[in-house]
């Protein structure tokens, strides 16, 4: 490392790694945000400096982010660096790209930062998922996030990028409608509420078929790189697609994963059984314990992250535990707990938890499922089997931070 | 019998505003009075209905409601005697004018003497609204700063939060009722959606308990306290 690089990045470059070693030694942080501060103020170019001569895939959409992250950097196989769950801007990716050789590198990008990341690291890849509703009083409506992609990828400077996009989200297309290299994905994309009316005009979208199509002539794309079925096929090769993880919506991810990694040079035959072996992301799907409680923890911080979720809820009677906060990483509005289809819950035993669970109460109230609020969950007597746990951002942190692996 | 009719959800549904619709149909109906909810899509057709619900948007689909409820019996059916509960971008639409897309500005349905006005900054945050003296609570997200015409009589006096102009938030006609007021603003305050119902059944209810009690007392106190938690 260093060759190439001036005295003040060779300075950036090592005081962030100080910065982070004491970040992780006192326990302050998980180590990679400060430090990379601390870098990027020293030298505001380091993330251009670091990814140079890198092949470097990005990832970035509304949900899904982190799990097509990992399951990119599994599929690929051996060293990758990539960044640290959450730490998915600037800051975190200089951290990722300082405190690794690896020649191959997986970022997942804030859907606000992604332009930026796009500018400075050049990736050879991007993979853009899907764009939807989530913390409207501090993020963009959704409309002009696809905007300010499209900006991005119709930039003559990033003409050589492959975009791995997601066919069905309306808002994805009209966001790389002037990008000149795109694979498109006919991935399952059942959230459309934020995509009825066209971005580009705004009439209404007409469908049929599985496809749709405005006047102005935005319309699902035909020529399809990627078709998911019961097989998964990339440029005509096929391959079954059966994962760990669970939901339709993660099928869709590895796909998205698997054609990124095709233009790398990595075949399908090859990184899908790899992304078969994921069983856990960050935490999530995977058992924790708890006061006796078993709990299976699950991340959904939107309304499509959580309708994707719910279909991951076994059928029959189970223990579900739903945490909602509204602190500022959370989006301090929670009038969407109405957008997501909680009816599904009917039949089980539901607790309410986290700093809002009053109005997670009332939801389910209107919609008619049985309930319970707890003030404090070691109330909650433990049951058979093990609990579902739905959380949103910060509840979901504070819940991995009480519970344990199993 | 209580026809509800939510509009265009796919375009005035993005800030939560649907679980009015909802709110308001299990309220009827768990006090044993015979009731309907239908939504209305951007391909169909404005139904007949005791009262329309309008909810938030984005700037285009806002200006696309517009150009559609227009197009449609609406207004008519309005005139003739239907109620509205109107949130943010619907509050707007009702009006004369409103500005979105920038300072472009757009001719409303007319209803109400109301114009709308980009504001100097987007508003935020907790909102709360006194309303003939009790407390109206939600959250506030949009751009818009609303004016009423002469006579126009606003919803409530602001206590907490911008809504219209840092005064007053919405505005109350005989059988209109509009407000910033997201939360859904019925979900948060039942009080407010007991009353809509009594003016639109034209008669007086039998209270209703149930969780959203425990929620409104919750959120005024946390409001008046002055923490956003």
């Amino acid at each position: 490392m260093g060759t190439g690089r001036s005295w003040r990045e060779n300075l950036a470059v090592s005081a962030l790694k100080g910065v982070n070693w004491v970040s992780r030694v006192t326990k302050r942080g998980s180590g990679t945000v400060a430090g990379g501060h601390v870098g990027l103020r020293i030298a505001p170019e380091l993330l251009t400096v670091l990814a140079r001569d890198r092949t470097i895939i990005v990832v970035s959409g509304t949900n899904g982010k982190t799990t097509t992250t990992a399951l990119c950097v599994a599929g690929w196989g051996g060293e990758v660096a990539t960044n640290v769950t959450g730490a998915n801007m600037p800051a975190g990716h200089v951290a990722a790209l300082a405190g690794s050789n690896d020649q191959r590198v997986v970022l997942e990008a804030d859907e606000a930062w992604l332009a930026e990341v796009v500018r400075a690291t050049k990736p050879r890849v991007v993979v853009l998922l899907n764009l939807s509703r989530d913390q409207l009083d501090r993020a963009n409506e959704v409309r002009q996030m696809a905007e300010r992609w499209r900006q991005c990828f119709a930039s003559p400077q990033n003409c050589d990028v492959v975009v791995v996009a997601n066919a069905n989200d309306p808002l994805v297309v009209y966001a790389v409608c002037d990008a000149p290299k795109v694979l498109w994905c006919d991935v399952a994309t059942p959230w459309s509420l934020d995509a009825q009316s066209c971005p580009r005009c705004t009439l209404p979208f007409m469908h049929s078929d599985g496809a749709w199509r405005c006047s102005c002539g935005l319309a699902k794309p035909v020529v399809l790189a990627t078709r998911l079925g019961l097989d998964l096929s990339v440029h005509g090769e096929k391959t079954a697609l059966l994962l760990s993880l669970p939901g339709e919506f993660n099928r869709s991810n590895a796909a998205m994963a698997a054609t990124a990694l095709v233009e790398v040079g990595v075949a399908i035959t090859a990184s899908v059984p790899r992304m078969q072996r994921v069983t856990g992301v960050a935490g999530r799907y995977t058992l924790r314990s708890w006061n006796g409680h078993q709990l299976r923890l699950l991340l959904a911080k939107n309304p499509a992250g959580f309708d994707a979720l719910l279909t991951t809820v076994p059928e029959g009677t189970c223990d579900v535990w739903v945490a909602i906060n509204a602190n500022i990483a959370d989006g301090r509005d929670p009038s969407w707990l109405y957008d997501v289809a909680f009816e599904q819950l009917v039949g089980h035993r539901v607790w309410c938890l986290g700093d809002r669970r009053l109005d997670l109460a009332t939801r389910l109230d209107y919609a008619g499922v049985s309930y319970r609020i707890a003030d404090d969950a070691a109330q909650i007597p433990v049951g058979e089997g093990p609990v579902n746990l739905l959380a949103n951002y910060t509840a979901f942190q504070e819940w991995m931070a009480r519970s344990r692996p199993c | 019998m209580l026809s509800i009719a939510v509009l265009y959800p796919e375009l005035l549904g993005t800030y939560g505003d649907g679980g009015n619709g909802l709110v308001l149909f299990e309220r009827v109906r768990r006090r044993g009075f015979e009731c309907s909810l239908v939504t209305v899509g951007l391909h169909d057709e404005v139904p007949d209905a005791s009262i329309y619900l309008l909810g938030g948007g984005e700037d285009g689909p806002q200006r696309l409601a517009r150009e559609l409820l227009s197009a449609s019996s609406f207004v008519e059916r309005v005139s003739e005697g239907a109620h509205v509960l109107a949130v943010c971008a619907g509050l707007q639409i009702l009006g004369r004018t409103f500005c979105v897309e920038g300072d472009d500005e757009f001719p409303g349905l007319g209803l109400v003497d109301v114009v709308t006005t980009r504001g100097s900054k987007r508003s935020v945050g907790e909102l709360s609204v006194n309303v003939d003296g009790r407390l109206l609570v939600g959250f506030e997200n949009h751009g818009g700063r609303t004016t009423l015409g002469e006579g126009v009589a606003a919803l409530g006096r602001v206590v907490r939060g911008r809504a219209s102009d840092g005064l007053v938030d919405g505005y109350r006609t005989d059988r209109i009722w509009a407000t910033y007021a997201h939360g859904p603003v019925l979900a948060m305050n039942p009080w407010f959606c007991d009353e809509i119902i009594t003016s639109v059944l034209g008669r007086e209810l039998e209270p209703l308990a149930s969780a959203a009690d425990l929620l409104y007392r919750q959120r005024c106190e946390v409001l008046s306290r002055g923490s956003g938690g």
